[in-house]
């Protein structure tokens, strides 16, 4: 009868125990033991120095960064099922998204969420300016950030062009516009005209950074697709390769900063 | 009496009185010198960086954008749905600003007193388990972020204007936020420089701060006064150069670029008569009464010289003279560095100012690049 009550107690089932390997920890080694054998909780170190759990110095900003990717993940795969990227679909789906969706607010957290995320990378960038915590031996890893606050504007740009409406059209055409002036290299850019062999000028409307850019002479369908692949697979995988060199970069220079 | 006073903000928010005024005072509010710092002490400044300060900073700052709501011209820009993250912006970096100089300044006056800043532990007590005492801050703030993002999604939807149509141009057309101080700059330079060669050195110059500021003993905690230079001109070119440029390329740019207050309604009508002209024009027609010369290099040497010096020229002049001890501390390497980058940031309010003042549109104009 005994045995029979104790088999009731979920947390103490054969199945629960196979899942978290650690009981709830109630002594020093036991909570050291839940962050080491924790898949996702093993990117903490297991001990960390008292300053650095206080939101006043670190403002959260860094872990909030990534907590925002996350969720720009989970609700992009969810917009993937419904959106097509084509100039006839692109723009009647967003529209459908709001209107006909089950939990039509999935955009509104996208979108939200990507200018948040903006703004989450410059503020954390801007903490770790404040501390000096870019300093040696930490010089690299602040390198590594700059990368990653450069990819985060670049997915927030290509996807600006996937609602397809005018604001994203325009706005797109005035950031490729800047391509164009790329020096040696845009079609308007200083020197075009010197990239040449004999009189065959290489630098033209259908060979330049703009057009390498969009696919095409201007902001039409293939840029569109272009921008999509970009915008769900080139970038995303770019920027999670460098995010796990940053975080382990953290670890492997001393873990967050602190005065010596 | 309101009317005037949302005049009064009209007129003081242009570019022209608004980017000077802040140019002229940020150097007191945050002092890159000695000089700069003793001026900042006798005026007090540093006390906008106490509780006191914070409750005056936020009270005028809340007052001021509560009171302009009432305005419909305010209201249709600052509550336009894709601008609410730019107020969000500008809160949360004074915010933080604020937070930061305040820890600053309170570690620099324990470091005055001969004490540790108030990061440090000692080695025996400095460290504490991340389960719980790290993971359960990490799941609040998960949680109120999460929460603010859903909130922030249900009341406001995501905009969606008209369809996409390439034959229609929108006045005025702009990039997205996060790119409006570029923009910006292009009204001041051509586009390889603001568009291509400005970003480049943006982002070269920010992953070059650590290998030129390497001075490992202010590291890991706040503080001002041992790294004021370093402090003063970043906030210089993060907080003027890039946050206030968004500002005002979201807020007080409209049709045709133009610049319109923040109680202003965008006249698409408006305009604004531009005579710009080049330095070649103001040297040889202006000044010397004569005709452009027709060789190039000629005509343009002025402009070439000005620029080389600005470039080549300063950063030894000074390293010889009034930086003589701070380039021997650094080396001939990290110096230059630091000068080239300084100037580049500094080229941009010249040339704001030039325009200005004299209407100057290139220093350098020839057929195949203008600067």
């Amino acid at each position: 009868m005994a045995e029979e009550k104790k088999n009731k107690n979920p947390f103490k089932s054969v199945i629960w125990k196979s899942i978290f390997r650690v009981q709830v920890p109630q002594d020093r080694r036991g909570r050291m033991m839940q962050v080491l054998n924790n898949v996702f909780l093993h990117l903490h170190p297991v001990s960390i120095p008292k300053h650095a759990v206080k939101v006043k110095y670190t403002w959260c900003m860094g872990g909030l960064s990534f907590f925002v990717f996350l969720v720009l993940t989970v609700t992009g795969i969810l917009l993937m099922f419904y959106y097509v990227p084509t100039t006839t679909r692109a723009y009647t789906d967003v529209i459908d998204l709001a209107e006909t969706t089950p939990l039509g607010i999935m955009r509104e957290i996208h979108r939200w969420g990507a200018h948040l995320m903006v703004i989450t990378v410059w503020l954390h960038m801007f903490r770790v300016f404040m501390t000096g915590a870019y300093k040696p031996p930490r010089e690299f890893n602040w390198a590594i950030g700059v990368i990653l606050l450069t990819l985060t504007m670049l997915l927030s740009f290509t996807g600006y062009l996937l609602p397809w409406d005018q604001l994203a059209i325009w706005a797109i055409t005035v950031g490729s516009n800047m391509a164009a002036a790329t020096p040696l290299l845009g079609r308007e850019g200083p020197g075009a005209a010197l990239v040449s062999i004999g009189d065959i000028n290489l630098v033209t409307p259908l060979s330049d950074a703009k057009y390498g850019l969009l696919g095409e002479r201007e902001v039409r369908g293939g840029a569109l697709l272009r921008f999509y692949v970009f915008h769900c697979i080139a970038f995303p995988v770019v920027i999670v390769v460098f995010m796990a060199v940053h975080f382990w970069r953290v670890r492997k220079d001393g873990g967050v900063s602190g005065p010596l | 009496m309101g009317e005037s006073v949302k005049h009064l903000v009209n007129v003081f928010s242009s570019p022209t009185i608004s980017f000077l005024t802040l140019f002229a005072i940020f150097f007191f509010i945050f002092p890159p010198t000695e000089w700069f710092a003793a001026i900042n002490r006798r005026l007090g400044i540093y006390k906008l960086w106490t509780g006191k300060g914070g409750v005056f900073i936020f009270t005028v700052m809340i007052t001021g954008h509560c009171l302009s709501l009432t305005d419909p011209n305010y209201r249709a820009i600052v509550l336009k749905p894709d601008n609410v993250p730019i107020v969000l912006l500008l809160f949360s970096t004074v915010f933080f600003l604020w937070l930061s100089m305040k820890q600053a300044y309170a570690n620099d006056a324990r470091l005055a007193q001969g004490l540790k800043p108030n990061e440090y532990e000692v080695p025996e007590k400095r460290k504490v388990l991340v389960w719980p005492d790290l993971v359960y801050t990490e799941l609040i703030v998960m949680v109120l972020c999460m929460v603010g993002l859903l909130v922030w999604s249900i009341v406001l939807q995501a905009p969606l204007e008209e369809p996409a149509d390439p034959s229609l141009t929108p006045n005025p057309s702009k990039a997205p936020w996060y790119f409006l101080a570029l923009q910006e700059m292009l009204v001041y330079f051509d586009p390889w420089l603001a568009g291509v060669a400005f970003p480049t050195v943006i982002i070269v110059g920010l992953m070059a701060i650590p290998y030129i500021d390497t001075d490992r003993s202010t590291s890991g905690y706040f503080s001002f006064q041992n790294r004021k230079l370093f402090i003063s001109l970043f906030l210089f070119g993060w907080l003027v150069l890039w946050v206030y440029m968004v500002i005002v390329g979201t807020f007080f740019r409209g049709p045709g670029w133009n610049f319109f207050g923040p109680f202003e309604r965008w006249d698409p009508h408006k305009v604004a008569a531009l005579n710009n002209v080049n330095l070649s024009e103001i040297i040889y027609v202006i000044a010397l009464k004569q005709t452009l010369p027709d060789n190039v290099l000629v005509r343009e040497i002025w402009g070439i010289l000005l620029t080389s010096f600005y470039f080549m020229g300063i950063p030894p002049l000074l390293a010889k003279f009034r930086l003589k001890g701070f380039f021997e501390r650094m080396g001939s390497m990290k110096y230059s560095w630091f000068m080239f980058l300084s100037l580049m940031a500094l080229s941009l309010p010249i040339k704001m100012i030039l325009r200005w003042s004299i209407n100057l549109k290139y220093m350098i104009a020839t057929p195949w690049f203008n600067i």
